[in-house]
């Protein structure tokens, strides 16, 4: 039955893919989505048969075949749901379904055969996630893992004809893959050292080892391998560069990105391993700091984004940073925990971004937006719920991940860890209101309807009433008219606005008379078969994971009141901040000029090196110059010996004497 | 009946009939296609066939045909298929097909010839893998030059004659310094036991002394390090693949290039073990500095063909690397890699060649946004590209991660370096994808070129098939071949062990591991094995007269035993 969940999926993309040109688009729209249902259904019955069983034998594997065999490596295609891999499948399945449904109304302009393409890309993604989470050994995870980066690849240039469509689709394949590089020899490593690749038998083994505290051994090179791969997939320093740029892509499909796939590859994978990471603290320690750095430099990025899907985009980079924090830190609980409320809001805000843009008809700038809320009034209401929630407002599922998050890293001992996350988490909500305000309050729209009716060079203000904007739109053909989300889409954001504010409840911290229910169903996952099960936080921190909860809850009000303080009365304050500290304003912009220094530092070198150094200098000249080389010594030679063949049998003799004179002088006088 | 005979007779055999059609103002050249394919198809047959009668549990050699040829000197026609050639076979009669249904429409002129030189070609490639008699596998080896310098030659692009003959000359080259080691063992072999023989077997029980076995091994090495083409013997396999036309360069990039590392496989390692291993970590080296070169060089190609025959030398980098390693993953996963690359690069020649039959160039930078427009060959070309970049369930994963980890075992950092082809590959690959396939229509004449038509998804639909085949049950293909590689990897270790036992003072041996069979460092053996020539006496011992034999000495200390080759002393 486990084999059903990728295969649902998978059947669809083979639909779509192989019959999709002659389907009318409701019906290969419908079948994709279906698919995902059906899967999503499968997935609830694994889980309760899963919860109907002990805590500490809760797995259910299936192999169906071996896949590679060779002398004493052999591997099987197995997959194995546990605790961790059920929450993953739950919303992988669930938020994928959801944007598969919202995707059969966003894309509605496209043509049949592109309408096909898409969700047969869509499908294909999802199979490929559900393979990840499902693997039961590296190398299925692996599968996934670059099925992922693949079809990433294929849904960021879904628009291929745009070349920043393109090109973003190549970058985010090859950033992945750089990553990738390292995550083969992780792998490579752990079988050459252990002689397996299953996750089972790995944390066993290595749980009979003893940490590696102070030293830089084996568990350490390899967890370092595997974690570099997952600042690929997951969008961290230094490799974070192709997310914001993924955007290029169709918006469901940077939700699917950022919420319910490929992004949470990584945080999935260290929690896949965590007796792994958790016996190699000094990687550990790397974890935490390279999310910690992540989570405040994307959040200042964010800060000045006027694209609006740029700024959710560093806000997820952001996020993610928060998460590897918390693996980082060895709460592995809590990070799957903002892994799972994340996939809500943060689907959510794109979906809900996609709206807006769906409504200015392709618009995404934020600068041109303001005042939506008075014309799309789901999507204002939807997308306030998300912003909320992502910020950390009290009660919402954000601020139980969240805190939980930065209560561990604190408990843990990492108080300046503790002050970056805060820190985060307060810009978090500062870029996350400014573009609640700049999108929805104030006044505008600026450029509604230039982009898609030629009304001519000025921008048309909008009347005060969505009664009003209507009229004129039917009556003049001229004025923009604004229409909410159709039904498609909005009972989608809907559903996940509820999502996100419900979502935490399964993980109230006992300091709140809850039980965290989550951590409790997580916790076997991360300890080896057999192992004992990490007791529950004691009952004396609890006043000071009230207080920390305090402050977060403060951290957040304080966000969202100094982006309502710049951005809802003083706009003209933002502007004077750029203009009095120019050169951080455009180093912010510019996003620290990372992508610049890549391609100085190592795209254009290489470049330089194989076209000049090794092409026309070393395979060209040098190479072929010798072999050419050669011919010429050849044939020079050749023109050389013709002039000793004289004719005259005179020279003939006389070269012959000397010869004889010579070999004779030589044995004479030896 | 004879399978294997007739695997290779079948083609000469219509290669010699179609001599006889008489086609002088090609109003037969429909015939004459079809009979070909027929013929070519009918090969697959016999090769399916040896495949489903091969038990993959036996080691030895199977379907043996032994009949003495001449035998005076020993020679035998002697034929046979183990696990490590059976699927060569297969893959080049699966090849020739599609090579011939790719030209059906790109050649017009000479159809005759063309097609006779393609099924002797066909002939010779499968009697190269299927000769266990090493006069006979040079015979066939040579012959195999003859049809494909023509082929370039008269078929080919505009600089057809230069690649021709620097194909013809590189080739020669090597194959000469292999002809005298051949002749060499039959002397050996003539000199221990009273008889020439030019028999596999025969040979590879014959004990070399080891400074011998040295030159044998560079002779024999050097030939297949040509063919391969391994770093840096490379540069006429882009002007040949260049030129060559699309059926050539299928052929070429499909078979002829696995000549090389089969001839390693078969010949270099097993014959030669000890040399074997003293050279393994240099052409490891060699192979490594090919993947990432290639890899580089390919990035910056205009020209679509010649990109793709770059990155033939990166692919066949991790081939040699795996035999390199030279234990169960390493071999199992270079030959797989010989498989999945004949099969993947096959299909992107066939496609660029598709493309340029349409629009009369190979450069990227004439083509764009061809995706809107040829929709079902770019989903084609597209599938092949991730093949071959070595995406998982695709057929180019199975093999060169068994050749990672193989040589990961052997010595990690080979891998550490062979790694990066993997980031590489994908930029060269998927920016040729984008630059011909994404994009706008740059260029009015890409508008209205047609997509797909149905002879060319008879070949293309096989090549695609197949590479989803290999990727998901690679078993399927691994199983065959792992009782024959498992043997040979043996074989090779038992070789070393005896060796270690032998020396009385083993310079420092690493842990041996599973993997690891050249026993000590790489650089500390290949020191070791150098020094040993010049252990005589020292220059000024030896006085002046330094470049004459020492009075007594039986004759040259630590050079080429001379004598066997013009038949005198010893």
């Amino acid at each position: 039955m486990l084999a059903l969940v990728p295969l649902f999926p998978l059947l669809g993309f083979v639909i779509n893919a192989a019959l999709g040109r002659r389907l009318p688009k409701t019906v290969s729209g419908s079948v994709a989505s279906a698919v995902m249902v059906a899967s999503f259904v499968v997935s609830v019955m694994i889980v309760l048969e899963l919860a109907a069983m002990p805590a500490d034998q809760r797995a259910i594997e299936q192999t169906v075949y071996t896949w590679i065999a060779s002398g004493d490596f052999v591997l099987d295609l197995t997959f194995r749901v546990d605790p961790l891999a059920a929450v993953m499948i739950l919303v992988v399945t669930g938020i994928g379904a959801l944007i598969h449904i919202y995707s059969t109304a966003y894309m509605h302009d496209e043509s049949v055969g592109e309408y096909a393409r898409y969700f047969s890309y869509l499908n294909l993604f999802a199979a490929f996630m559900l393979v990840l989470v499902l693997g039961a050994n590296f190398l299925v995870l692996f599968v996934g893992w670059e099925g992922v980066g693949l079809c990433s690849y294929l849904l960021i240039g879904f628009w291929f004809r745009k070349r920043s469509a393109a090109d973003a689709g190549k970058k985010a394949f090859v950033v992945n893959r750089i990553g990738d590089y390292a995550f083969i020899l992780g792998m490579l490593f752990l079988f050459a050292r252990f002689g397996t690749l299953d996750f089972r038998q790995l944390a066993s083994t290595v749980a009979a080892m003893p940490p590696e505290e102070g030293v830089f051994g084996a568990l350490s090179i390899a967890s370092l391998l595997l974690f570099i791969g997952a600042t690929g997939k997951s969008a961290q320093i230094p490799l974070y560069t192709w997310l914001p740029d993924a955007m290029e892509g169709p918006t469901p499909v940077s939700a699917l990105i950022h919420a319910a796939t490929m992004v949470t590859a990584g945080v999935y994978m260290i929690g896949r391993n965590a007796v792994l990471f958790s016996h190699a603290p000094e990687t550990m320690m790397i974890v935490a700091v390279v999310g910690a750095l992540t989570a405040v430099m994307a959040g200042t990025i964010g800060l000045v984004q006027n694209d609006i899907k740029r700024v959710l985009a560093y806000s997820t980079v952001s996020q993610l940073g928060l998460m590897f924090l918390a693996m980082g830190v060895g709460a592995f609980g809590a990070g799957i925990f903002h892994l799972y409320t994340h996939a809500f809001f943060k689907a959510l805000l794109f979906l809900g971004s996609g709206a807006v843009i769906h409504a200015l008809h392709g618009e995404q700038d934020i600068r041109q937006m303001g005042g939506l809320r008075r014309y799309l009034p789901i999507t204002y209401w939807t997308f306030l719920i998300g912003s909320l929630a992502i910020a950390g407002v009290p009660f919402l599922s954000g601020f139980f991940s969240k805190d939980e998050i930065l209560y561990e890293t604190f408990h843990g001992g990492h108080t300046l860890l503790w002050l970056i996350a805060a820190v985060a988490s307060l810009l978090t909500a500062v870029y996350m209101f400014r573009l609640v305000f700049l999108t929805f309050h104030g006044d505008g729209p600026h450029a509604v309807g230039v982009t898609s009716h030629d009304v001519g060079a000025t921008s048309p203000r909008v009347g005060a009433t969505p009664n009003d904007v209507g009229a004129t739109s039917h009556g003049l053909g001229a004025a923009p008219h604004l229409h909410d989300a159709p039904p498609a889409m909005a009972l989608v954001l809907i559903v996940l606005a509820v999502g996100s504010v419900l979502a935490g409840y399964v993980g109230i911290p006992h300091a709140l008379g809850g039980h965290n229910a989550l951590a409790t169903w997580l916790a076997p996952s991360f300890v080896p078969v057999g192992g004992e099960i990490a007791g529950e936080a004691a009952a004396e921190e609890t006043a000071l994971e009230l207080t920390l909860m305090g402050v977060s809850s403060l951290i957040a009000l304080a966000g969202i009141a100094l982006a309502a303080f710049v951005w809802l009365t003083r706009r003209a304050l933002a502007a004077a901040i750029a203009l009095r500290y120019p050169t951080l304003y455009r180093l912010l912009l510019n996003k620290y000029y990372v992508d610049e220094i890549y391609d100085a530092a190592v795209v254009r070198p290489i470049q330089a090196l194989s076209q000049e150094g090794l092409w026309r200098g070393f395979d060209v000249k040098v190479v072929d110059g010798a072999v050419n080389g050669t011919g010429a010594i050849v044939d020079a030679s050749a023109t050389l010996l013709r002039r000793l063949q004289t004719g005259s049998v005179r020279a003939y003799a006389g070269s012959l004497f000397i010869g004889v004179v010579v070999i004779l002088g030589y044995y004479l006088w030896r | 009946m004879p399978l294997l005979t007739l695997s290779w007779l079948l083609p000469l055999a219509g290669a010699i009939g179609l001599l006889l059609v008489g086609n002088a103002d090609g109003r037969r050249n429909g015939a004459i296609r079809w009979l070909t394919l027929a013929v070519s198809l009918a090969t697959l047959a016999v090769t399916a066939a040896v495949w489903a009668g091969f038990d993959p549990a036996v080691a030895e050699f199977q379907f043996v045909e032994r009949v003495p040829w001449i035998p005076a000197f020993g020679i035998d026609y002697s034929l046979g298929v183990d696990g490590i050639s059976l699927l060569l076979v297969v893959l080049t009669a699966f090849l020739t097909p599609i090579a011939l249904l790719s030209s059906w429409g790109s050649i017009e002129r000479k159809v005759k010839e063309f097609s006779i030189f393609m099924l002797a070609l066909e002939a010779a490639m499968i009697g190269v893998f299927v000769a266990l008699d090493l006069f006979l596998f040079y015979v066939f080896w040579d012959a195999m030059l003859v049809p494909m310098y023509f082929l370039i030659g008269i078929w080919g692009y505009d600089r057809r004659i230069y690649a021709a003959i620097k194909f013809m000359l590189y080739t020669m080259a090597g194959s000469v310094l292999m002809l005298v080691a051949i002749l060499g063992l039959a002397y050996l072999h003539s000199a221990a036991t009273g008889r020439y023989s030019f028999d596999l077997l025969a040979l590879s029980t014959l004990d070399i002394a080891p400074q011998t076995e040295m030159w044998f091994f560079l002779a024999f090495t050097v030939a297949f390090a040509i063919k391969v083409p391994l770093f840096p013997f490379h540069t006429w396999l882009p002007d040949a693949h260049v030129e060559a036309p699309t059926a050539g360069s299928v052929i070429l990039a499909g078979v002829l290039l696995k000549m090389g590392t089969y001839g390693l496989l078969r010949f270099s390692f097993p014959l030669f073990p000890e040399a074997a291993a003293s050279f393994a970590p240099w052409l490891a080296l060699l192979a490594v500095v090919g993947i990432i070169y290639g890899a580089l060089v390919a990035m910056v190609q205009p020209d679509m063909k010649k990109l793709v025959a770059y990155s033939s030398v990166s692919h066949l980098g991790f081939v040699v690397l795996g035999i390199c390693a030279m234990n169960a993953q390493g071999v199992q996963g270079a030959i797989y890699l010989m498989l999945a690359h004949g099969v993947s690069t096959g299909g992107l020649f066939l496609m660029v060649g598709m493309l340029s039959d349409r629009r009369h160039t190979r450069l990227i930078g004439e083509y764009g946004g061809l995706k809107a427009v040829v929709p079902r060959l770019s989903a084609a070309f597209l599938i092949i590209t991730l093949a071959s970049i070595g995406l998982p369930m695709l057929n180019g994963f199975p093999g060169e991660f068994l050749i990672m980890l193989g040589a990961f075992r052997w010595d990690p950092r080979f891998v550490v370096a062979a790694g990066l082809g993997v980031i590489l590959s994908a930029v060269y690959m998927l920016w040729m994808v984008q630059r011909v396939y994404y994009g706008e229509v740059r260029h009015g004449e890409n508008a209205t070129l047609p997509d797909l038509h149905p002879r060319e998804w008879a070949s293309v639909l096989p090549i695609c098939a197949m590479a989803v085949v290999m990727g998901v049950f690679p078993t399927l293909f691994l199983r065959p071949m792992e009782a024959s590689v498992e043997a040979l990897v043996q074989q090779m270790q038992a070789t070393q062990t005896l060796r270690a036992m032998d020396n009385p003072h083993p310079p420092a041996p690493r842990t041996p591991t599973p993997g690891n069979w050249t026993a000590m460092r790489p650089v500390t053996r290949i020191l070791y094995s150098l020094s040993r020539p010049h252990s005589g006496p020292s220059r000024a011992e030896r006085g002046q007269k330094r470049w004459l034999p020492a009075k007594g000495s039986g004759g040259y200390q630590g050079a080429v035993p001379l004598g066997w080759l013009i038949g005198i002393g010893n």
